[in-house]
């Protein structure tokens, strides 16, 4: 035991493990607190998609010329991510398939552009960085760290104090609008939320993890719980959990974080599964 | 009577193509109005006109004796709301209520009093803590009851509230909504159960392709042609 906690005091000494930490926690908070409602909204593997996106976007920055593609890669996949989310339950096109749509079409055009205009040698180190989250975890600095601070507690507070509105409007939009709720404002509000932590989290720890991070926590609290308070506060509490364990396991074993971390999860998501199935059960 | 509201030589339609033409009526305080008519005639986007979902293509809706377009509650046909959202019952019926809040974050006590007092009236307060989910047809339908029962004590607007509910469970929701009117809640119920529609309302109007074909009192309409061939079509279908 001494053993464990002597190497772990010794790598909390590196800042950059201390940093991984912060924000691996915090993304994980925030993505849980949005992954209910991406979730009944078909919006599972909106982290995919605009990971795609943000490579169609890369794509045309090294077409054009641009040295620091960040400046076209963040807008566009920001607003791609609105553009998705901001359309509530009356569209034609549902989540699922909106989704699909735009990640494979900016995965041909990218890959299309880059393929006829581009004389970069190293196409195929960037195609791989953009798709699977170009920076790891454990190289953030410290403005990164401000950065995911920064906007953690802005979606937080925001998800605080719009909760019930947040509930109403993803359960029945139609009701909600009928009886004087500016849904569309409050849809709005939350696809720029999810948005913004979205593009944040796929920079920060990789589009791999961030999609984890969505549908896990809030599948397993949905195996066991029955109200939309108590599936959002054990997602949340889960989510935590899962990434704390997964980044101490990945420290003290030396496995790679983000796949630690979704390990994790899914282990959590069994043990759910069979608490659900088994509470579920005897209450019958 | 006051009235509430007033439709005139409204159109509907969806992108331009005329759906319902000409619709004239007006729904007074204390009203149960029937809106009738075959699958696809427009009732449900009258509904929606009526919501605020929906812009009519013309004529106009006006609303008097104090109501504004949002102060109506409403009871959707098909429940839209997600099949596996986890909601509990209490919660479903609270959000009733949020229009009541404005920028307020959460609930204030009135507000909280008044979901258990709904869901007490309306014999749901035992499944409050139950997942909306899991609960039967006509008891979400309660639930849904409830909810828009907190958005509002003037006007309920119900879109087919019993359709797949047993003749028992029915029945139960029918005098559960004559009561509400008795109470002085005027209604507007969609419904294809002519016998039901002219036993509780008061107005009934009657909806054809394209064209209104009645309105008035139930029990006018009882008498008319449109009413006798309507009622005679319905009784020859139920016997086959
Ligand atoms: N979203 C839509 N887009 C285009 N046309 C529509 C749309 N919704 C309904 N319609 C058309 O409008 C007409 C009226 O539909 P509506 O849903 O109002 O009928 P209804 O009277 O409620 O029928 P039912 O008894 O089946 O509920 C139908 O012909 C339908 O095809
Ligand atoms: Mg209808």
């Amino acid at each position: 035991m001494a053993e464990i906690f002597e190497k772990l005091q010794l790598y909390f000494s590196y800042p950059f493990v201390r940093y991984a930490l912060i924000v691996g926690l915090l993304i994980a908070l925030c993505s849980s607190l949005l992954g209910v409602t991406l979730v009944l909204k078909r919006f599972s593997f909106i982290g995919d998609g605009l990971s795609h996106v943000a490579f169609g976007a890369m794509a045309v920055a090294v077409v054009v010329g641009l040295t620091n593609t960040m400046i076209i890669i963040v807008p566009v996949t920001v607003i791609a991510a609105i553009l998705l989310l901001r359309t509530g339950q009356n569209t034609k096109i549902k989540g699922d398939a909106a989704v699909a749509m735009i990640s494979v079409g900016a995965l041909a055009v990218g890959y299309l552009l880059i393929n006829l205009f581009s004389k970069s040698a190293n196409i195929a180190g960037d195609v791989c960085s953009t798709l699977f989250g170009s920076t790891s975890i454990l190289t953030l600095k410290e403005q990164d760290v401000w950065l995911c601070i920064g906007i953690s507690v802005l979606v937080i507070a925001v998800f605080i104090f719009f909760y019930h509105k947040i509930f109403s409007v993803t359960f029945d939009e139609n009701f909600a609008k009928a009886t004087g709720t500016n849904a569309n404002v409050y849809n709005l509000l939350i696809a720029v939320v999810i948005a913004l932590i979205i593009v944040l989290a796929m920079n920060l720890v990789g589009s791999l993890l961030i999609s984890a991070l969505v549908i896990f926590p809030a599948l397993s609290a949905m195996r066991i719980f029955k109200s939309y308070f108590a599936v959002t506060v054990y997602s949340a509490v889960l989510s935590v959990c899962c990434a704390l364990i997964g980044i101490l396991v990945s420290i003290l074993a030396g496995t790679p974080v983000g796949a630690t971390i979704v390990s994790v999860d899914i282990a959590a998501f069994i043990i759910s599964g069979i608490t659900g199935s088994i509470c579920g059960g005897a209450r019958r | 009577m006051p009235e509430q509201i007033i439709c005139k030589n409204l159109t509907l339609g969806y992108e331009g193509n005329a759906v319902a033409e000409n619709l004239n009526f007006t729904v007074s305080s204390g009203d149960y109005l029937c809106i009738l008519g075959e699958n696809g005639s427009g009732k449900s986007t009258l509904i929606k006109a009526l919501l605020g979902l929906k812009p009519q293509i013309s004529g106009n809706i006006e609303w008097g004796d104090g109501c504004k377009a949002n102060e109506i509650g409403y009871l959707p046909q098909q429940t839209v709301v997600q099949k596996d959202f986890p909601a509990s019952v209490r919660e479903i019926v609270r959000s009733g209520c949020l229009a009541k809040c404005g920028l307020r974050p959460f609930y204030n006590k009135e507000e909280k009093e008044l979901a258990e007092s709904t869901m007490q009236q309306l014999g749901i307060d035992g499944l409050a803590r139950r997942c909306y989910r899991e609960l039967s047809g006509g008891q979400q339908q309660r639930v849904l009851l409830a909810r828009a029962l907190c958005a509002t004590r003037k006007i309920l607007l119900l879109d087919e509230p019993v359709t797949g509910l047993d003749p028992k469970a029915q029945t139960d929701l029918y005098e559960l909504i004559a009561k509400l009117n008795s109470n002085g809640i005027t209604i507007i119920m969609v419904s294809h159960d002519i016998a039901a529609a002219v036993r509780y309302s008061s107005h009934v109007l009657h909806i054809g392709s394209k064209k209104q074909l009645f309105f008035g009192k139930s029990s006018d309409y009882i008498k008319s042609r449109v009413g006798q061939t309507f009622i005679k079509s319905e009784e020859v279908e139920g016997d086959g």
